[in-house]
C-alpha cells in the first residue's frame, strides 16, 4: 500500500451537492488556483442528487416569498435556535442559484409566462419549487466542472483531517477503496462537505444499507471535524423523517401535496395540518402511529387518474426511482390502494433538521481555514439548494482566506499516527467482520437513542458504545472496501457518542419528537434558548457548551412563535 | 477469530449475453456509489459483490447495453 503526496490550494471533500459548488465558485473567483475534488464514490453520481431531485424545497422566489419571511419560517420551525444570519446568507441567495442552475440546463417548473412556479408545502409561506424534469441536476453541475477543468479524484475516503501546529488546517488524509494506497493532501483550506450522519440509526428492515441518506454518507465528516478540534452544534436535534414504510425513501408530501395528496391514520382522518417536515409534524406522526391510530397512510386514491399519472411520472423516474418497482412489487397502486408509511432510523443531518458543524454566514467552522457546507454544516433545513448555496460561500470565502498563506506546518506523527489507524484492520490476521459490528452499534443506537429519549436508556447506550469501542480493535478487513467499512464505523460510533452526550446535556423537549425527553418532556426556554455545542475537551472526551443565540435579524412576534406547535388538526377532519 | 461465510441472494442481475465488459465497459463499476459491482475474473463480466445496494439506479441508467438490472433488495421487498 503506497503512500501518494499531493498538495493544493483548496481540498474539497466530498463532491455530491456543495461540494462542487466550492470548487466551481473558487475556480470561478480564481481560475489558476490548484482546486481539488475529492470523493468516496465517482463525482459523476455521488451523493442525495446523483438521480435528481423532485423539488427545490426552499425556494426564495420574489412574488411568493421574501428572504425575511422564510428566515421567520424556518426560524420558528427550529424553536428558536438559528442563527438568523447564516439562514439569511442562504435566503438573499436562493433565486440566482436557481437562475443560475437553469442557465446550466437544470429544469424547475415554470407557469405559462414562464415564471417559477411555486407552491405552498410549509406551514406557514410558499417556498417547493417542482422539479418534475430535476432528474439531470447532477450531470448539468458535472458538464460546469469539466467546464471550469476542476480536477477530481474518485474512491477516496477521507479519515482525518491535517491540522497545523498553529490550529489552522493543514490537509487532510484518505484511503483508495480500490487500491488501499494512502494519500497525504496538503491544502491551504479545506471545505468539507461529507453529507449527513445517514448510517447512525438502522432502519427498521435491518438493512444496514437501507437508509433515508445517501449511504455514502456515513458521518464521517462530523468524526473528522470532531478530531480536528472544530466545535460542532445541535447534535440532539436529530434527523427523523416520514418515508414509505420499508423502502425508506420519501413518497412524498412536497411532491404529492400540491396535487392534492396527504397524509391521514388508519381511520382516514387527516390529522396533521402541514406535511412540511418539522420535528413537531414528526411527533404528531409518532404519536398517531404509537397511540393507537396507526399505521399511517400517505393518501392519493381519491385523485383523478391523470394526476396519479403526472405524481407517478415525477416520484417513479427522478431522486428515489426505484419507488415504482417497490409498488410494483408489493402490488400497491396510488390509484387505488393507500401507501402505508413509517418513521425512518435517527440521523444527523443540518440540511434536514438542525445538527452538524457549526459555521457562520461564510460557511466558516471554528477552525482557520476550515469549512463545511451542506448536509454537514447546522444551517437548519438547508436543503439541496442550501447545499448549493452554503458550497459556494465556502469556496468563495477560502480563496480570500488563502491569499498569501502558505502550507501550515504539520508534525509529521499525525500522518503516520494515522497511517497506522487506518491499516490495522488490514494487518490484523482475523477479527469481526465490519458489517458485523457496524450492525451491532447501529442496532443498539435504535434501542437507546431513538426518541422518545429516556436519560437511563442514553446511559445505558453509552456504555454500550465503549464496549463497541474495544470491538473496533478487532475488526478484520479483508481488502480495501472493506477497510472503507471500517473506517466508516469508527466515525459511525463517534456520531453516536456524540449525539447521546449532547441529547444528555439538554435537560428539556425541543423540536418535536427530535428531542423528546420523556424525563424533561417540557420546553424550557428560561434555562435552554441556546445552541448546544460539542468539541473535543482537553482530555480527548467530548465537551459541551451552550453558545448564545445570536440577536435575531428579524423579530418573531409572540403571535407567531409557536405557530408550529399547532400543527394537528383538531377536530379530525372527514377524508 | 475465525469467521463463517453468510451468503446473501444476488439483488443486482447482469445479463452476460449483453454485457460488454470484455471489451473494457466498466461503466457500472464506475458510478456505483457503494462500490459494490465488481469485474468477475471468471466469465469476464460484471456481478455484485456485497450486499450493500441503495437501489438508486445509476448502474442501471448509465449502462450502454441495457444488460444490468436493479431489484429492490430482499429484505425490503
Ligand atoms: C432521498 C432524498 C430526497 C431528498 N429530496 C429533496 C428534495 O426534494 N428537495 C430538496 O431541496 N432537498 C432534498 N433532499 C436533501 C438534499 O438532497 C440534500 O440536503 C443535499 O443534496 C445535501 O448535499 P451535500 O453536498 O451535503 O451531500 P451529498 O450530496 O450527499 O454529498 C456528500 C458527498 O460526500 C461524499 N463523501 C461522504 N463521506 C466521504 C468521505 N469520507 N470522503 C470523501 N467523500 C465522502 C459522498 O460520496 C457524497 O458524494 C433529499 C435528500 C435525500 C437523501
Ligand atoms: S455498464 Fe453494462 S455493459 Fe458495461 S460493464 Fe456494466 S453491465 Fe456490462
Ligand atoms: S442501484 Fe445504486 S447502489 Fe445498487 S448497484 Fe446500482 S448504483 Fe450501486
Amino acid at each position: 500500500m503506497a503512500i501518494q503526496r499531493i498538495d493544493v490550494d483548496i481540498l474539497v471533500v466530498g463532491g455530491g451537492t456543495a461540494g462542487p459548488l466550492a470548487a466551481i465558485k473558487a475556480k470561478q473567483k480564481s481560475p489558476g488556483l490548484q482546486v481539488l475534488l475529492l470523493d468516496k464514490a465517482n463525482v459523476k453520481r455521488s451523493g442525495a442528487i446523483a438521480e435528481g431531485m423532485d423539488s427545490v424545497n426552499n425556494a426564495i422566489v420574489p412574488g411568493y416569498a421574501t428572504p425575511e419571511q422564510y428566515v421567520k419560517e424556518i426560524t420558528i420551525a427550529n424553536d428558536g435556535i438559528v442563527n438568523q444570519a447564516a439562514i439569511n446568507a442562504y435566503a438573499v441567495r436562493s433565486c440566482d442559484m436557481i437562475r443560475e442552475l437553469d442557465s446550466w440546463g437544470v429544469k424547475f417548473e415554470k407557469d405559462a409566462t414562464g415564471e417559477y412556479a411555486v407552491k405552498k408545502v410549509h406551514h406557514l409561506g410558499s417556498y417547493v419549487l417542482p422539479m418534475p424534469e430535476g432528474y439531470d441536476v447532477k450531470k448539468m453541475i458535472f458538464k460546469q466542472l469539466r467546464k471550469l477543468g476542476v480536477r477530481t479524484t474518485n474512491r477516496l475516503t477521507t479519515t482525518r483531517l491535517l491540522v497545523g501546529s498553529d490550529g489552522r488546517i493543514a490537509g487532510a488524509m484518505a484511503v483508495d477503496s480500490r487500491s488501499g494506497d494512502f494519500h497525504v493532501i496538503r491544502a491551504k483550506a479545506v471545505v468539507l462537505c461529507t453529507g449527513a450522519a445517514g448510517r447512525l440509526g438502522l432502519p427498521a428492515s435491518g438493512y444496514l444499507f437501507g437508509t433515508y441518506e445517501n449511504p455514502t454518507n456515513a458521518g464521517d465528516g462530523y468524526s473528522m471535524a470532531y478530531h480536528a478540534g472544530a466545535e460542532l452544534s445541535g447534535l440532539e436535534c436529530f434527523q427523523i423523517n416520514p418515508l414509505i414504510k420499508d423502502y425508506n425513501g420519501p413518497a412524498c408530501a412536497y411532491v404529492t401535496g400540491p396535487f392534492g395528496g396527504y397524509t391521514v391514520n388508519a381511520k382516514g382522518e387527516r390529522f396533521i395540518k402541514s406535511d412540511y417536515w418539522s420535528g413537531q409534524m414528526m411527533l404528531e406522526f409518532w404519536r398517531e402511529l404509537e397511540g393507537g391510530n396507526g399505521p399511517v397512510f400517505l393518501k392519493l386514491d381519491h385523485l383523478a387518474d391523470e394526476t396519479v399519472t403526472k405524481i407517478e411520472n415525477v416520484l417513479h423516474i427522478t431522486e428515489r426511482p426505484t419507488r415504482g418497482r417497490f409498488h410494483a412489487g408489493r402490488g400497491t397502486d396510488y390509484r387505488r390502494d393507500l401507501v402505508e408509511m413509517h418513521i425512518s432510523e435517527i440521523g444527523l443531518c443540518g440540511g434536514h433538521s438542525a445538527s452538524g458543524v457549526w459555521v457562520d454566514e461564510h460557511a466558516r467552522t471554528t477552525v482557520p481555514g476550515l469549512y463545511a457546507a451542506g448536509d454537514l454544516c447546522n444551517v437548519a433545513h438547508n436543503y439541496m439548494l442550501g447545499a448549493m448555496v452554503y458550497g459556494g460561500l465556502a469556496g468563495e470565502d477560502a480563496v480570500d482566506f488563502i491569499a498569501g498563506k502558505d502550507f501550515a506546518v504539520v508534525d509529521e506523527a499525525q500522518v503516520e499516527a494515522e497511517r497506522r489507524r487506518v491499516f490495522a484492520p488490514l494487518e490484523r490476521a482475523d477479527g469481526i467482520p465490519p458489517t458485523q459490528v457496524e450492525y451491532k452499534l447501529r442496532r443498539m443506537v435504535n434501542d437507546y437513542l431513538q426518541p422518545p429519549k429516556v436519560t437511563r436508556k442514553m446511559e445505558l447506550g453509552l456504555r454500550r458504545f465503549t464496549e463497541i469501542r474495544a470491538d473496533l480493535e478487532r475488526i478484520k478487513a479483508r481488502n480495501p472496501h472493506e477497510l472503507m467499512r471500517a473506517m466508516e464505523v469508527h466515525a459511525i460510533l463517534d456520531c453516536a457518542e456524540l449525539a447521546a452526550v449532547a441529547s444528555l446535556y439538554r435537560t428539556e423537549s425541543r423540536w418535536g419528537l427530535y428531542h423528546y425527553r420523556t424525563d424533561y418532556p417540557e420546553r424550557d426556554d428560561a434555562h435552554w434558548f441556546a445552541f448546544v455545542e460539542i468539541r473535543k475537551g482537553a482530555d480527548g472526551r467530548p465537551e459541551c457548551f451552550k453558545r448564545e443565540v445570536p440577536p435575531y435579524l428579524y423579530p418573531i412576534e409572540a403571535g407567531e412563535r409557536d405557530a408550529y406547535d399547532r400543527l394537528r388538526v383538531e377536530t379530525p377532519l372527514a377524508a | 477469530m475465525p469467521t463463517i461465510e453468510n451468503p446473501s441472494v444476488v439483488s443486482i442481475t447482469v445479463d452476460t449475453e449483453k454485457c460488454i465488459a470484455e471489451k473494457g465497459c466498466r461503466v457500472c463499476i464506475d458510478v456505483c456509489p457503494t462500490d459494490i459491482l465488481i469485474l468477475d475474473l471468471a466469465n469476464g463480466k460484471v456481478r455484485m459483490a456485497y450486499d450493500e445496494c441503495w437501489y438508486c439506479l445509476p448502474c442501471e441508467h448509465d449502462c450502454p447495453t441495457q444488460a444490468l438490472k436493479v431489484e429492490i433488495p430482499y429484505l425490503l421487498r
